[in-house]
């Protein structure tokens, strides 16, 4: 066999149409989240208005409104759908994400905490870094729980568990606090929501987003590895107590500055990841970068969805993506039921 | 060629004593066989040598350098394992599985040279697993399955190759194939050790073997010498038929000792 014809995804265990379709498809659903809104705004006075030398109606409307909307879906797209590819890689298990383990839900808690009880006022960092700080613990509360064994539903029991106390606690937490639109926020928070975002919320999602992806992007083949097994992983060179830390914190923070702007958004890490292995070796570092770009267009996608839909009031996020993403999470557990 | 000298080496699981001084050292050019009974501490023993388990006393030295001066990487470019159960997360291709030996080699961040990729065709040829290099790992029936994981841990290169029970589930047929694959990787210089339950097969196969019993080395030496029938019994608990063919003994386990006790007797 010749040197050349290995191996049939090289080098990077991709289709190589893969990246660049997933690129077109990001530019895509970025101009078409911008274009899209009440106002009908011609192709030109949008790039008049990029480019400066627009109106000040479209330049209001495009870098306060629709603009930070579509970076923040974007970003907290992105977030989601590598935390998914990594987290399933990580912990070996098809069903594993951000929501489903309960970390969402529990950095959301930890941003209710600070805006309803005042913390964020102190200074604006404080929200993200709850944020982050209580989905930290409730990933350290997880992988103590169920992260050596070897079942895979032990995991997905006690992100269960989680997600739930983390849920009730944000309902608490905001009936608790001297608000009279309890119910909705507790529902923006829940289901997540990116209605009405400024600037602000693109300036706090960033950076976390950004230290994030870096960390998990680093030693992808450390995941692979892990597809032998943690014994598996070790003797072939992997510092496994390094690579979860670096995880770890990389899910946390991204994640936590990602739900710290939108709320806890579902399913878009099982979903991307899902539909993206086909198209790759099957190998958990093939998927990440296209589970980043997938999920930026997967939310953004969603966004556009809630706004073209005609409701009374908007429909939240994570009804969309609930919709799309729990059919994929039963035909997981339908397969998994075979080793029950 | 790479020789491992463990020094009185004891070692925990939890709150139970596995490895209680144990000393030996494993040669290259030859198939040594770790030989006990279940819970005797044989697969603790291996991973301790790969770092996998803490020593509590004793050294572990690899060509004279300590196991603890290792980085994670030199120590997998060194000794290459292959764990028991045949474990396997993803429905990975075979090409791509083995290419996974190939870990150590890499940075986090550098490409598969052209070095790397003839490894993994080697490995592959050497494995007998060439044909199938573009199947589905998972979906191989359980003896390719087997020699396409030898061939993984033998992508890495490495001097030394430490393989636990990699004869479990297997039929006579693969048996065979696994330890003839073993042996020629011994006699081609190689450290090989493996962690074995069928007493018939490290007779036939190995050049060396280690009888562990209670976390304690009790005997080594070639299979006539370690395989005899009185430590059959008092290692094992069975009684034996043995029989010496050329060189090698034939063991055939034929009963328990002391045999069970009938009520009212």
């Amino acid at each position: 066999m010749p040197v050349d014809a290995f191996p049939a995804f090289s080098p990077t265990g991709r289709h190589p149409a893969l990246i660049p379709l997933l690129l077109v498809g990001v530019l895509v659903m970025a101009l078409a989240s911008v274009n899209l809104g009440p106002v009908t705004l011609s192709p030109d006075r949008i790039f008049a208005a990029f480019t400066g030398h627009g109106d000040t109606i479209a330049q209001a409307i495009l870098f306060q409104l629709r603009l930070p909307r579509t970076l923040v879906a974007l970003l907290v797209g992105a977030m989601l759908g590598l935390a998914g590819a990594v987290l399933q890689g990580y912990l070996r298990n098809p069903l594993a994400e951000p929501s489903v383990l309960g970390a969402s839900n529990a950095s959301a808690l930890g941003a209710v905490g600070a805006i309803y009880f005042g913390v964020a006022d102190w200074h604006p960092a404080l929200l993200p870094v709850l944020s982050i700080a209580s989905g930290l613990i409730a990933l350290m509360l997880l992988f103590a729980l169920a992260g050596r064994s070897e079942s895979p539903l032990t995991l997905i029991l006690a992100g269960i568990a989680v997600s739930t106390l983390a849920g009730a606690g944000i309902s608490l937490a905001l009936n608790l606090s001297p608000n009279p639109f309890a119910a909705m926020e507790i529902m923006a928070w829940l289901l997540g929501s990116i209605e009405n975002r400024t600037m602000e919320h693109v300036w706090t999602a960033l950076p976390c987003v950004m230290l994030g992806i870096t960390l998990l992007l680093y030693d992808p083949r450390a995941l692979d590895a892990l597809s032998l097994g943690e014994d598996g992983a070790r003797s072939l060179g992997v510092d496994l107590s390094r690579t979860r830390i670096r995880l770890l914190l990389g899910v946390a923070i991204g994640v936590g500055g990602a739900v710290a702007v939108s709320g806890s958004i579902g399913f878009v890490g099982l979903i991307v990841p899902h539909l993206i292995r086909p198209l790759t070796d099957r190998s958990p570092s093939a998927l990440l970068l296209p589970s980043l770009m997938g999920g930026a267009i997967l939310l953004t996608g969603a966004d556009i969805l809630v706004r073209l839909i005609p409701t009374a009031s908007e429909l939240k996020l994570g009804v969309v993506t609930a919709f799309l993403g729990v059919p994929v999470f039963l035909v997981h557990l339908l397969r998994e039921r075979r080793l029950w | 060629m790479v020789t491992i000298t463990i020094k009185g080496i004891s070692a925990d699981l939890g709150r139970q004593a596995v490895l209680t001084g144990l000393s030996a050292t494993l040669r290259p050019g030859k198939l040594t066989g770790i030989i006990g009974p279940n819970g005797a501490g044989k697969s603790t023993l291996v991973r301790a040598v790969l770092g996998l388990v803490p020593t509590l006393r004793g050294s572990i030295e690899i060509e004279g350098r300590d196991l603890k001066a290792f980085s994670p990487c030199e120590l997998a470019r060194t000794v290459a394992y292959l764990p028991q159960g045949q474990t396997l997360h993803w429905p990975l291709s075979v090409e791509r599985l083995v290419a996974l030996g190939r870990l150590p080699h890499l940075g986090p961040m550098s490409r598969v040279s052209i070095e790397d990729r003839e490894a993994v065709l080697e490995a592959m040829a050497r494995a007998d697993v060439a044909h199938i290099a573009s199947r589905i790992a998972t979906e191989l029936s359980g003896g390719e399955r087997a020699r396409v994981m030898l061939a993984r841990a033998l992508a890495v290169g490495a001097q030394g190759l430490v393989v636990d029970e990699p004869l479990a589930s297997l039929d006579p047929g693969h048996q065979i194939d696994v330890m003839e694959l073993l042996a020629r990787e011994a006699r081609g210089g190689a450290l090989v050790v493996a962690v074995l339950h069928d007493l018939t097969m490290a007779a036939r196969y190995c050049d060396h073997l280690l009888l562990i019993e209670r976390g304690m080395l009790v005997a080594e030496g070639t299979p006539a010498q370690v395989l005899t029938a009185e430590r059959l019994r008092t290692v094992y608990g069975v009684t034996a038929h043995i029989d010496i063919v050329g060189a090698t003994p034939m063991v055939v386990p034929t009963g328990r000792w002391p045999k069970p006790q009938v009520e009212g007797e």
